[in-house]
C-alpha cells in the first residue's frame, strides 16, 4: 500500500447524502475477477446523466470526493472502495460514513475523513464556483484546505489514530502481519510433522 | 480451571498474542474455490507477494460448475471466467487444484474431509461460510472474506479476536428415522438464526457421539445458520476410523503420534463455557422449514404457523413476509404442501452416506408425476463411489436425474436453478428468498424426507410411503 502523507487534487462536489454502496457500484459490476477495472461501474446509475458531476470535464480528473452525510452505507462490498480508487480517488470527505465502508477504506488505503457538515457545504460552494479547483488533504496535520485569500477554507478532519498510522506508514493488514514474520517462522518450525500438507516433495 | 476443546485448539495456533490486539492465528489448511479467490490473488499480484505456504493450500471448482455436460466448456461467460481465472492463479502461484473432470473435484467442504486433509485439532479457513463443516473433526473451521483470503495466502495466519464458547449438549438418542439434519433444523428453530452469534459452539452429548462423521458434518455445516462463528465436535474413535487410510491422513508412526495428540482434544471436566444449551434428542422429529430463513421450521407432522403464533413483533412480521413469499396459508398441514423439485446434494447432505440413505428410501418407487428430483453428489469421488454401488441406477430407475459433482442447486449461481414460483424440498442449508433461483421457494429438509417427498410429491417422510406402496 502507498504511504499517504498529504494529497492535493481536483475536488469533486457530490451534492448527495445517503449514497450507499449499491449506488457507488451496483451488484452487476461485481462479477469481475480482478481488483482493478471497477471504475466503469462507479456511480453507474448517474454516469449516463450529462449533468452528473463526473461527466463535466472540469471534474473528470477528480481525486478528492466531497460527499454529503452517510456515504458508503449498506452492503459490505469492498468493491465500493476499489471502484473509487480505480477511478483515481485518493480521499473521500463526508460528515458521516457507513462503518464498514470506513473500515474497508482504511484497509485499502483510501482516506475517509470526517469533516463538519458546514465545511462540506463551503467546499461544495467553492468547488462549484471554481470547477477544477483543488483540495488539499493533509493527513499529518489532519487538515483539509481549499481556495486562498479571504475565502480560503481550512478546517480539521477526523480519522482514528490507528487508521491514520497505517495510512501514513503505507501498511495494509498483510504488511502489518508480515512485520511479525519471525514469529510466524518460529511457529512453523515447531509444528508437528504429522500435520497434513497438500503437496509432497518429489 | 480446565479448557474447552475449542480453547485448546485455539491456544495451539497462537503465533502472537498481545493485550488489546486480536490473536494472530496460524492456519493449518486453506481451502480455495473460484468465487471468493480471484481478487485475493490479484491483490497479491498488485503487491508483488507470493503464497507463503502453497503446501497448506488446496483449490477446487464447485460453485459455478455445470452438473451436466461437464466435459464441455462452461456456457455462462462469467462462470467460465471465474473458473479459468482460478486455474491461471493456481498455476501461477503453485497451488494444488482439482479442476472439473478431476476425480478429486467437488464441493470444497466435501473434498477436504474425503482426502483426509481435514483432521482433528486443525485451524481451517475458506472463503465460504460453510467452512464450519470441518469442525465435525474437532477442528476450528470458519469462513472468511476475500481480503482475509489474501491475508492467509500471503502470511498463512489471520488476526482473530477470541470468540466466546458455547456448549450444545444433546442427551439421549435421536428417534428412529430422525437424522442429524432434523436435529440442527430443530435447534435453529428453537434458538433463532441469531442464537449462536459470536460463539464457537461445541456439540456434545450421547446423541452427537452416536452420529457418523457424515451426520456430524451436517450438524457443524449449519452452525453458521444460527449465527455461530464455528461449530465443532470432539474427535473420537468414529473420527479416527473415518480418517484412517485416507490419502492425506498420517501413516505408520506418524498416525500413532497424531492419534495420541487427538485423544487429548476434549473439553476438560472442570472447563466452563460462556453459555450452555441442553436438548433432549427424544424431542426431535423430522423437521422442515416453511419460511425464508432456516429458523422458520416446524415438525413435518405439524401445520404452517400463523404470524399471530409468534410473541415477538419482529417474528410476526418476518412470518407474514415469509408466508407471502412462500405462498403458504397458515394452518395448512405441511404434509399437504406440493413440491415441484427435490434436490439431494450440497455440502450439507451430498456425501456418500446421504446418497445411500436417499437410494434406500426411493428404491422400488417412482418420482411422483409433476415432481422432478435432482441427485447431485458432493464430489466426483462420491459420484464414482455411488456408481460403484449401483445407487445411480436406483435413482435413474425411479425417474430421478443423476448429475455430476458441484454446489448445483444449493445456490442460484450455476445452471441448476428454480424458476420463479417453483417450490423445492432441498437438503441444502439456506432457504433465503431467491437462494435457489429468483422467486424460487425452498423447504429445507433431511435426506429421507427429500426422497420420500419425491415419491409422494408433497412433503413426506419415509413412513408415509407405506401408503403409496411400491411398484
Ligand atoms: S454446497 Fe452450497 S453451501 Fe455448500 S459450498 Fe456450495 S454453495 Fe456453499
Amino acid at each position: 500500500m502507498e504511504k499517504f502523507t498529504t494529497h492535493t487534487g481536483v475536488g469533486v462536489p457530490l451534492r448527495r447524502s445517503d449514497v450507499d454502496t449499491d449506488q457507488i457500484i451496483p451488484a452487476e459490476y461485481l462479477k469481475r475477477v480482478t481488483r482493478t477495472g471497477f471504475e466503469d461501474g462507479l456511480f453507474a446509475a448517474w454516469r449516463n446523466d450529462p449533468a452528473f458531476v463526473l461527466n463535466q470535464p472540469a471534474y473528470a480528473a477528480g481525486s478528492v470526493l466531497v460527499a454529503g452525510p452517510n456515504f458508503g452505507t449498506g452492503s459490505s462490498r469492498e468493491h465500493a472502495v476499489w471502484a473509487l480508487q480505480n477511478y483515481g480517488f485518493k480521499a473521500v470527505l463526508s460528515p458521516r460514513f457507513g462503518d464498514i465502508f470506513r473500515g474497508n477504506s482504511g484497509k485499502a488505503g483510501l482516506l475517509a475523513g470526517r469533516v463538519d457538515e458546514k465545511v462540506v457545504q463551503r467546499l461544495w460552494d467553492h468547488l462549484e464556483t471554481n470547477p477544477g479547483a483543488t483540495v488539499t488533504v493533509d493527513l499529518e496535520s489532519r487538515t483539509v484546505r481549499a481556495g486562498d485569500g479571504p475565502d480560503a477554507i481550512e478546517d480539521s478532519f477526523d480519522i482514528d489514530d490507528y487508521t491514520r498510522w497505517r495510512l501514513l506508514e503505507g501498511l495494509d493488514d498483510i504488511g502489518i502481519t508480515l512485520g511479525h514474520e519471525n514469529e510466524i517462522t518460529s511457529y512453523e518450525a515447531q509444528r508437528p510433522s504429522w500435520k497434513p500438507v497438500t503437496q509432497h516433495a518429489g | 480451571m480446565g479448557k474447552t476443546l475449542s480453547e485448546k485448539v485455539w491456544d495451539e495456533h497462537v503465533v502472537r498474542s498481545v493485550e488489546g490486539e486480536p490473536d494472530l492465528l496460524f492456519i493449518d489448511l486453506h481451502l480455495i474455490h473460484e468465487v471468493t479467490s480471484p481478487q485475493a490473488f490479484d491483490g497479491l499480484r498488485l503487491a508483488g507477494r507470493q503464497v507463503r505456504r502453497p503446501d497448506l493450500t488446496i483449490a477446487t471448482e464447485d460453485h459455478n460448475v455445470p452438473t451436466v455436460d461437464w466435459d464441455k466448456p462452461i456456457a455462462d461467460p462469467v462462470s467460465r471466467a471465474q473458473v479459468e481465472t482460478l486455474r491461471t492463479n493456481c498455476a501461477e502461484f503453485g497451488v494444488r487444484l482439482h479442476p472439473l473432470g478431476d476425480v478429486e473435484q467437488g464441493i470444497v467442504h466435501v473434498v477436504g474431509p474425503q482426502l483426509g486433509l481435514t483432521q482433528p485439532g486443525m485451524t481451517i479457513v475458506c472463503g465460504d461460510s460453510h467452512t464450519a463443516t470441518h469442525g465435525a473433526f474437532g477442528a476450528i473451521a470458519f469462513g472468511i472474506g476475500t481480503s482475509e483470503v489474501e491475508h492467509v495466502l500471503a502470511t498463512q495466519t489471520l488476526p482473530q479476536a477470541r470468540p466466546r464458547t458455547m456448549a450444545v449438549t444433546v442427551n439421549g438418542s435421536l428417534p428412529e428415522g430422525v437424522t442429524s439434519k432434523d436435529l440442527i433444523l430443530y435447534l435453529i428453530t428453537r434458538t433463532g438464526t441469531g442464537g449462536g452469534q459470536g460463539y464457537i459452539v461445541e456439540y456434545r452429548g450421547a446423541a452427537i457421539e452416536e452420529l457418523s462423521m457424515e451426520g456430524r458434518m451436517t450438524v457443524c455445516n449449519m452452525s453458521i445458520e444460527w449465527g455461530a462463528k464455528a461449530g465443532l465436535i470432539a474427535p473420537d474413535d468414529v473420527t479416527f476410523a473415518y480418517l484412517k487410510g485416507r490419502p492425506e491422513a498420517p501413516k505408520g508412526a506418524e498416525w500413532d503420534a497424531a492419534v495420541e495428540h487427538w485423544r487429548s482434544l476434549r473439553t476438560d471436566d472442570d472447563a466452563e463455557f460462556d453459555h450452555e444449551i441442553v436438548i433432549d434428542a427424544a424431542e426431535v422429529t423430522p423437521w422442515v422449514t416453511w419460511g425464508t430463513n432456516p429458523g422458520q421450521g416446524a415438525p413435518l407432522g405439524g401445520t404452517v404457523p400463523a404470524p399471530g403464533d409468534f410473541e415477538e413483533e419482529t417474528d410476526r412480521v418476518a412470518a407474514e413476509n415469509a408466508l407471502r413469499y412462500m405462498d403458504l396459508a397458515a394452518g395448512t398441514p405441511l404434509r399437504e404442501v406440493h413440491v415441484d423439485t427435490v434436490f439431494v446434494g450440497s455440502c450439507t447432505n451430498g456425501r456418500i452416506e446421504d446418497l445411500r440413505t436417499a437410494a434406500a428410501v426411493i428404491k422400488g418407487h417412482k418420482v411422483a408425476d409433476g415432481t422432478r428430483m435432482l441427485v447431485v453428489p458432493g464430489s466426483a469421488r462420491v459420484r464414482l463411489e455411488a456408481e460403484a454401488e449401483g445407487l445411480d441406477l436406483v435413482f435413474k430407475e425411479a425417474g430421478a436425474e443423476w448429475r455430476g459433482a458441484g454446489c448445483s442447486m444449493c445456490l442460484g449461481m450455476n445452471a441448476d436453478t428454480l424458476s420463479p414460483g417453483e417450490r423445492s424440498a432441498s437438503t441444502s442449508n439456506r432457504n433465503f428468498e431467491g437462494r435457489q433461483g429468483k422467486g424460487g421457494r425452498t423447504h429445507l429438509v433431511s435426506v429421507p424426507v427429500a426422497a420420500a417427498t419425491a415419491v409422494r410429491g408433497t412433503l413426506s417422510s419415509p413412513a408415509d410411503l407405506e401408503l403409496v406402496g411400491s411398484n
